[in-house]
C-alpha cells in the first residue's frame, strides 16, 4: 500500500491550490430531452407504480422507471447503476429526495424492458437490488440517518431498522392502494439529522438513561462551563469529585431533569448515554410537509418506546404495519396519516391501531404542552 | 472467508428490499480480490472491518463510534467529519473512519462519467462506501484516513471540478426539488438559485461564521417535495398570484373517467368512478370551486394554492402565470427547545437572477441579526421565538401582515416601543403628584 500523491504538497497547502469552486453544474447531467424542456412540462401520469411519463408541450416524452435504493451504498452498486444507465439512459440518471434511483429514457418500450432487466437483478441473499416502485399512493424509500454505522450518538440502528420495515411494507412499495402517500422517516436520535418530525409515520431513536459521568477525564477532554450550557433543562452543574484522594473538577447530573437528548454528550465525550436496556425507539405519526388540503403538520409520539431488537426490530416493524393497516382500511381517499387521525380523533387513532396510551404521550415540555390538553366537552366514547 | 463473523447481520440479508449488508459484502469481495490492481491507499480490508463494528453494534446494541476530532482541510472549516472507531485494536481498517461530504448538483442529475470518476477516487482513497445522498443533500464519502483527506480534496477540485459541501456552523449544502427539470408544477427554477445562491455564498459555506447551522431549502411548489417548511432555516416555496388556468375539456375528461384522476397515483384500489364534487370540490380548503353549467369554476382569490385539485386533475389545472416563491424562516428539528416549522415572512417574491432582491431583503439582513444576535449553537428559529417577530420584522424591514400569523394574538401583552407612545416614556413624578395625592 504505496502512498500515491494527488499532487497536493504538504509543504506548501497554498501551492495551486483550488478552493470555493462549488458543486458541479446541474445543466451539465441534464439528459438531452430535460435540457430541451426544461420548464415546459404540460402534465405527468404514473404508468404503473415506478413507472412515470412526463409530457412537455413541444411533445416530447420522458419515461421514468423509479428503483428504491439504500442510501448506504458501495462504489460497486453505483457502478451497476451505471452500467443499467449506459446501456438504457445515454448515460444518465438521477436520485430524488428520498433516495430513490431514477432511470429516465424517451421511449415506453425502453421503460418497460428497464423495468424488467431492475426486477431481475438480485443480491446474492436474495433482496432485490433495484426494486421498482415508490410512487403514487403507496410507500416510498424510507428516508434516514447514519445509525450505528457511522455515527456517535445513536440510540438506535439506521440501516438496520430501514431494511427491516421495508421488508413488511415492501407490498406498498410497489402498489397504489393506500388513501394517499404514506412517508416514512428515521432517525435515530432526536439530532434528528433525518427531519423526522413531519412524516406520517417516524421511527426515532431515544435514550432513556441519563449520561454516564467519567469524572477521571471529563475536566480534560470537556470544556465544563459548555457541557452545562448545551443542557436545554439546566440538570447539569459543576461539581467537585475525589478521585485517588484527589479533588478534580467535574460535573453532576438532576437525573428527574433529564431529557435524554444528549447534548450534553456532544459537547463532553465524557457523558456517554448510549445503553443497551436504556435505548429504543419512540414511535410518531400523523406528520406531512405537504401544504396539501390541510396545514403541514408534526409528527406526534404514538409510541413511548420500543426496545432495540436487532437485528429485525420485530416490535417496531409489527407496530408500523398494523398503523398502516388501520389506516388503509379506514382513511378517505387522498387523507393523509395525520389528516385521517384528527378527522376520527386521536382517541380513535388509539383504538383502530390497537395502540396503549401511556402517560409519556401527553405533553409535559414546556409552553405549547397544555395546548395539546383536552381543552373542550367533545370527545368520542 | 470473510475476516468477521457476522450472524446478526447475516440476517438483514434475506428479505425484498435491497440489503445495505449483501451490498457491503460485495464491496468487501471486490477490494479483496482487487482484480483491477487498484493501489488502495486506505486499509484493503476496511469494510471486512466496517462490518465487523457494525455486528458488534448489533450484538451490543450501542454504537461503536467516537466523537469526532479536529480534522479538515487546510482553510476549510466544514466539509469534513472525523471520526474514530471506539475498539480500534479489533477493528484497525476503521480505526480512522472521516467523512467528506460533497457538495451534490442541483436536482441530483448525473452522468455515469461523473459517478465513475467520483467511484475511481473513492474506491482507491476511501472506504468505497458512500450515501446517495446524506439528509442534507450531498454525497456522502463514508470513511477515510486523515492524511487522506487533502489528497482527496486536490483529486476533487483539480480532476473532478467539484468541491466539499458544508458541515458545522456553517451554511449547509443547500439543495431542491426537481423543480422545472421535470415537473409541471415549479413556480420557479430551483436548480438555478440552488446552485446560484451556493456559489454565490461559497465562503459562508466553508468557513465557520454563523452561531450554528444554516440550511436553505427549494421546493418549486407547495407539495413540498424537498420538506423545506420543516427542515429549512430559510425555505423558498413555489407559489403564483393569479389565475389557475382551467381546460375546461379535460375536466370533461377526468368526468368521464378517461384520464385517471391525480395522475394515475391511485390506480390500486377500486375508489369506483371518479367524483369531482367529493374528491376535489368539497376538499378545497377554502370552498372556492364549484360546478357551474357544467363547467369547474374557481374563485381564484379565495384560493390559497394548497395543489390538491392541480395535483388531483393535472391534465385539466394548472399553475398560475404570474410565479414567484414565498420565503418562511426558522424551520429546524427539535433539538433543543422542540421541533419549529418555518414562520411566513415574504408572502411573495420574484424569483429572478440574480436574486439580488432576495439576497439583499431577506438573506443577508437575517444572517447579520443571527450573527450579531446568535447565541452558541441557537438556530435562527430560536432566535426569532427569543427575541420575537417583532424584531424579525425590524431588522428585515418587511412591513407586517396578516399573512404572516395563523390568528393575531390572544393575549395584550405588547411590548409597546417608547416611540410609538406620544410624549415617551420620560414623565416628571411631581407634575404627576399636583393632581394625584400620595
Amino acid at each position: 500500500m504505496a502512498f500515491v500523491s494527488s499532487g497536493y504538497n504538504l509543504d506548501k497547502p497554498m501551492e495551486n491550490r483550488i478552493t470555493d469552486i462549488g458543486p458541479r453544474k446541474y445543466d451539465e447531467f441534464y439528459p438531452p430531452v430535460i435540457a430541451k424542456n426544461k420548464g415546459k412540462w404540460k402534465y405527468h401520469e404514473i404508468l404503473e407504480p415506478g413507472v412515470l411519463v412526463h409530457v412537455a408541450e413541444s411533445g416530447d416524452e420522458i419515461f421514468t422507471v423509479r428503483a428504491g435504493g439504500c442510501r448506504l451504498m458501495s462504489v460497486t452498486h453505483i457502478r451497476e447503476i451505471c452500467e443499467i444507465a449506459d446501456k438504457y439512459c445515454g448515460g444518465h440518471l438521477r436520485f430524488t429526495t428520498r433516495n430513490n434511483i431514477e432511470f429516465m429514457t424517451d421511449s415506453k418500450d425502453a421503460a418497460m424492458a428497464l423495468k424488467k432487466d431492475l426486477e431481475s437483478r438480485k443480491f446474492p441473499g436474495g433482496s432485490y437490488k433495484f426494486p421498482v416502485g415508490g410512487t403514487g399512493a403507496g410507500i416510498t424509500n424510507i428516508v434516514h440517518t447514519q445509525g450505528w454505522i457511522h455515527c456517535h450518538t445513536p440510540a438506535t440502528d439506521a440501516s438496520g431498522p430501514v431494511k427491516a420495515t421495508m421488508d413488511v411494507l415492501f407490498d406498498e412499495f410497489k402498489d397504489h392502494r393506500l388513501p394517499a402517500h404514506l412517508r416514512v422517516s428515521l432517525a435515530c436520535c432526536l439530532n434528528m439529522c433525518g427531519a423526522v418530525h413531519c412524516s406520517d409515520i417516524a421511527i426515532l431513536g431515544y435514550h432513556r438513561k441519563p449520561p454516564l459521568l467519567d469524572h477521571e477525564y471529563l475536566d480534560k477532554m470537556c470544556e465544563i462551563p459548555l457541557a452545562i450550557a448545551a443542557c436545554p433543562t439546566a440538570a447539569i452543574k459543576p461539581s467537585k469529585v475525589e478521585i485517588d484522594g484527589q479533588k478534580v473538577n467535574s460535573v453532576a447530573v438532576k437525573e428527574e431533569r433529564c431529557m435524554f437528548c444528549g447534548n450534553c454528550y456532544t459537547m463532553c465525550p465524557s457523558m456517554p448515554l448510549a445503553d443497551t436496556e436504556g435505548d429504543g425507539i419512540v414511535i410518531m405519526a400523523g406528520g406531512k410537509v405537504s401544504n396539501r388540503i390541510s396545514e403541514p403538520k408534526f409528527s406526534k409520539v404514538v409510541v413511548a418506546f420500543i426496545p432495540n431488537e436487532a437485528p429485525r426490530w420485530p416490535q417496531t416493524t409489527a407496530t408500523i404495519k398494523k398503523m398502516v393497516d388501520a389506516y388503509s382500511k379506514d382513511a378517505n381517499k387522498y387523507e393523509r396519516l395525520g389528516e385521517w387521525a384528527e378527522r376520527i380523533g386521536w382517541e380513535r387513532f388509539f383504538e383502530k391501531c390497537e395502540l396503549e396510551f401511556t402517560h409519556h404521550l401527553i405533553d409535559d415540555f414546556r409552553d405549547p404542552a397544555y395546548l395539546t390538553w383536552r381543552q373542550t366537552s367533545q370527545f368520542k366514547f | 472467508m470473510a475476516k468477521h463473523e457476522t450472524p446478526l447481520l447475516d440476517q438483514l440479508e434475506s428479505g425484498p428490499w435491497p440489503s445495505f449488508v449483501s451490498d457491503l459484502k460485495q464491496e468487501a469481495e471486490f477490494r479483496a480480490k482487487n482484480e483491477e490492481n487498484i493501489e488502495y491507499q486506505i486499509p484493503q480490508d476496511v469494510v471486512e472491518d466496517l462490518l465487523g463494528v457494525l455486528e458488534l453494534s448489533f450484538k451490543h446494541g450501542r454504537t461503536h463510534w467516537k466523537h469526532g476530532g479536529i480534522v479538515g482541510v487546510f482553510g476549510y472549516g466544514g466539509g469534513v467529519i472525523g471520526r474514530y472507531c471506539d475498539q480500534p485494536e479489533k477493528f484497525p481498517g476503521v480505526a480512522h473512519f472521516h467523512t467528506m461530504r460533497v457538495s451534490q448538483p442541483a436536482g441530483k442529475f448525473y452522468t455515469t462519467k461523473y459517478l465513475r470518476e467520483i467511484c475511481d477516487l473513492w474506491a482507491r482513497r476511501g472506504s468505497g462506501i458512500t450515501n446517495m445522498h446524506g439528509s442534507t443533500g450531498d454525497i456522502i464519502f463514508l470513511g477515510t484516513t486523515t492524511p487522506q483527506l487533502e489528497e482527496i480534496f486536490w483529486e476533487l477540485t483539480h480532476n473532478l471540478n467539484q468541491d466539499l459541501g458544508g458541515s458545522g456552523s456553517n451554511l449547509r449544502t443547500p439543495s431542491d426539488c426537481i423543480g422545472q427539470a421535470r415537473c409541471e408544477f415549479a413556480c420557479y427554477d430551483t436548480q438555478a438559485i440552488c446552485h446560484g445562491l451556493t456559489v454565490e455564498y461559497q465562503d459562508e459555506l466553508h468557513r465557520p461564521a454563523f452561531p450554528y447551522k444554516f440550511k436553505f431549502k427549494f421546493d418549486g411548489c407547495p407539495n413540498c417535495c424537498v420538506a423545506s417548511i420543516a427542515r429549512a432555516d430559510l425555505s423558498f416555496i413555489g407559489t403564483w398570484r393569479d389565475e389557475i388556468p382551467i381546460d375546461q375539456e379535460a375536466v370533461q375528461a377526468y368526468i368521464g373517467g378517461e384520464i385517471p384522476p391525480n395522475a394515475g397515483a391511485h390506480s390500486g384500489r377500486d375508489w369506483g368512478p371518479f367524483d369531482i364534487q367529493k374528491e376535489v370540490i368539497d376538499n378545497c380548503p377554502t370552498d372556492c370551486m364549484w360546478m357551474e353549467d357544467n363547467k369547474l369554476m374557481i374563485d381564484n382569490k379565495e384560493c390559497n394554492r394548497c395543489m390538491h385539485c392541480i395535483n388531483v386533475m393535472p391534465r385539466a389545472l394548472r399553475i398560475g402565470n404570474d410565479r414567484g416563491c414565498t420565503i418562511l424562516a426558522g424551520a429546524k428539528a427539535p433539538i433543543l427547545d422542540g421541533a419549529q416549522m418555518g414562520s411566513l415572512i415574504v408572502p411573495f417574491i420574484k424569483v429572478e437572477e440574480p436574486y439580488d432582491e432576495i439576497k439583499e431583503t431577506v438573506i443577508e439582513p437575517i444572517w447579520d441579526w443571527w450573527m450579531e444576535e446568535g447565541k452558541n449553537r441557537e438556530r435562527l428559529g430560536e432566535l426569532m421565538k427569543r427575541q420575537g417577530f417583532k424584531k424579525l420584522l425590524e431588522v428585515t424591514g418587511f412591513k407586517p401582515d396578516p399573512r404572516m400569523v395563523s390568528e393575531p394574538r390572544t393575549n395584550p401583552y405588547i411590548f409597546w416601543n417608547e416611540d410609538e407612545v406620544e410624549g415617551g416614556f420620560k414623565r416628571d413624578i411631581n407634575e404627576f403628584r399636583k393632581h394625584h395625592q400620595r
